[in-house]
């Protein structure tokens, strides 16, 4: 506090001030007035003490390097280890935990439930650039239909699991709807492990859209609206029109969805835990280290799981960056 | 739920058959939009009905059936008592205004500090942000854990607050974005006025920042309230129950009692019905900031 309140800048580093200030010759001066007006103003916010800049990232750096960066070295550290979490004791046991994650099949089959749940954020990604689309032209009640389909973004998980799990029951809501259609009998919705990943992700699906449609709205929102009436005139189609404006015009959106979506796929949690616990083939790759570290207490082992999601999301992120450069897309 | 006309946009001198295929095209359209709407409210206004009936009714009438009494309260009371819901909104509205708060405070201080000082290592700094922004905090709980029990945190109401505050690089680049559009001259005015860099940040700064700690604040909130994840894995005591957390727990004291749980989920989803009606084009604006930075 002592420190901010020096923070005058009259004992200031003498060196940069005599820099600006120092006399040079009057030809070169009056040649780059500009640059030095420039200088004089920046001069005039950068005078301070070398370490006030630290003193407001004091607490931010600490809570990163704290709750980051430190967990990733330990993570990493553990994940050579057959440490249990608990006891003093850990032993260097090498590579033994990550050739366990990929030679034995039960662990590896976390891979194919996130498989499901990439499907799903492909159809959500299509759903949503639909519904964008059409809510972005003439349409009644646009705002009514754009709140409904975005609500379920904002609720709570533990509740929407629970809405869900008296959707899917037996002879529950699902069921009844569908016998309403004709279609009649007793689906296991949560119980079948050919079904259960199917509804889980669907549930995502009903969770998530809302959030990629008011990002695509609001990026179609800034493509200019005479590119419409241009292609119009022209007597482009709506599919057209998309196709040609609003996909292209759109495209940084659509790839940070994709991206957000392949590792919201291999990082899914909440909602298969609070609904089946990971019972019935529902187990994710996330409930997998969670189980294995806190249940089995086999810390080690959760380590080396939570290193390969880890690297496997930095290199997904890593690819999309390098296959959809952030340049701007030129419309005109 | 409104019966939607289906009817087509008019276009009073178009050709007829032009007409004739918009107003195909527009049926599809409403028809499209009504079904996504009816999918959506479906699940939610069967839980609603649900909450109504009595146990008997709840156990004798299908899903879809309307509650005899729509204003049968009964079970939203057991549910918050016997839930525990008033220590649970307790201290989740405890969790939520320090983590909101913090945030807000250490955001914008970031983004201050690396946005009007030149410093030595300042583009570490921003690298080491940005390389955070890209780690899934979820993949780290196993060693995360272990730090929080180290700082004594474990089953306590500041290990979700230090974990909410040490990993929330949205915030900073939401403040770091909007920053950079306050004219420097407006600090340097002041400077020759003889304030210190940090009457600046708090005078000046601060307050031309409102509408980016409105986003902050929304995409924070959200955040914090419907999390689980974090109260669950590290204040497991029952005494320390979020919303979230207590209401995880009604599966086991009310198993299949359905009409209880669905009180206290429509219990939980109220509050932030409420919200999101008073201020829906703020949030719409938050998470479009929030999640394409």
């Amino acid at each position: 506090m002592t420190a901010l309140q020096r923070d005058r800048g009259t004992g200031k580093p003498p060196a940069r001030t005599t820099l600006a200030a120092a006399p040079a010759d009057r030809g070169r001066v009056a040649r780059r007035k500009g640059v030095r007006d420039r200088v004089a103003r920046r001069e005039g916010v950068r005078r301070h003490w070398w370490f006030t800049p630290w003193l407001y990232l004091l607490v931010p750096l600490g809570l990163l390097v704290t709750f980051t960066y430190l967990p990733i070295g330990d993570m990493i550290g553990y994940s050579f280890t057959d440490w249990d979490g608990i006891s003093p004791e850990k032993n260097n046991v090498g590579f033994e935990n990550y050739t366990d994650l990929f030679t034995r099949p039960e662990l590896f089959k976390v891979f194919l439930v996130s498989g499901v749940y990439l499907i799903a954020a492909v159809v959500q990604i299509c759903l949503a650039l639909y519904f964008a689309t059409v809510l972005s032209f003439d349409t009644r009640f646009r705002n009514f239909f754009k709140g409904i389909l975005f609500f379920p973004y904002l609720i709570n998980g533990v509740a929407i699991g629970f809405v869900f799990l008296y959707f899917f029951r037996p002879h529950g809501t699902l069921d009844s709807l569908l016998a309403l259609l004709g279609v009649h009998g007793e689906h296991l919705w949560m119980g079948d492990p050919d079904l259960v990943n199917a509804s889980l992700a669907g549930v995502s699906v009903w969770r998530y859209t809302g959030l990629n449609l008011v990002l695509f709205l609001g990026a179609i929102q800034s493509i200019p609206p005479h590119l419409y009436e241009a292609a119009a005139l022209d007597g482009a189609n709506r599919w057209q029109q998309f196709r040609h404006i609003i996909a292209p015009g759109i495209k940084p959106v659509i790839s940070l969805s994709a991206i957000l979506a392949v590792s919201g796929s291999l990082a899914v949690f909440e909602i298969p835990y609070i609904m089946t616990g990971g019972a019935n083939g529902s187990q994710t790759f996330v409930i997998q280290s969670i189980n294995m570290a806190f249940k089995f207490d086999k810390y080690g082992l959760a380590s080396a799981s939570a290193v390969v999601l880890l690297v496997l999301i930095l290199l997904v992120t890593w690819i999309q960056r390098r296959l959809v450069p952030e340049e701007r897309v030129e419309l005109s | 739920m409104t019966t939607d006309p289906v009817t087509p946009e008019r276009h009073p001198r178009a050709a007829g058959r032009i007409h004739a295929r918009s107003a195909a095209a527009g049926g599809a359209k409403y028809l499209s939009l009504v079904l996504a709407g009816a999918v959506v409210l479906i699940p939610l206004v069967v839980i609603m009905f649900t909450a109504l009936k009595t146990r008997q009714e709840a156990l004798d009438t299908g899903p879809l059936d309307l509650p005899g009494n729509w204003l049968n309260f009964e079970n939203f009371h057991i549910a918050f008592t016997q839930g525990k819901m008033l220590p649970a909104f307790l201290n989740t509205t405890f969790i939520l205004l320090v983590s909101v708060t913090g945030t807000v405070v250490i955001g914008s201080m970031t983004a201050y500090a690396i946005d009007r000082f030149d410093f030595r290592l300042k583009k570490l700094v921003m690298a080491l942000f940005l390389l955070a922004s890209l780690v899934p905090s979820v993949t780290t709980q196993v060693a995360t854990f272990q730090i929080i029990d180290n700082l004594g945190a474990f089953n306590t109401r500041w290990a979700p607050i230090l974990l909410y505050l040490g990993t929330d690089i949205v915030s900073i680049y939401i403040f770091l974005q909007f920053i950079r559009s306050i004219p420097v001259s407006l600090d340097e005015a002041a400077r020759l006025d003889g304030a210190n860099s940090f009457t600046i940040y708090w005078r000046i700064i601060l307050p031309m920042l409102k509408p980016a700690i409105a986003t902050v604040v929304i995409v924070k909130g959200v955040t914090v309230y419907n999390d689980f994840f974090i109260p669950f894995l590290y204040m497991p005591s029952s005494d320390l129950g979020t919303i979230s957390t207590s209401l995880f727990r009604f599966q086991g004291p009310f198993g299949v009692n359905w009409e209880i749980i669905s009180a206290g989920t429509i219990l939980v989803i109220l509050p932030t019905l409420v919200v999101f009606l008073a201020l829906q084009r703020l949030i719409y604006a938050g998470f479009a900031a929030g999640s394409s930075k």
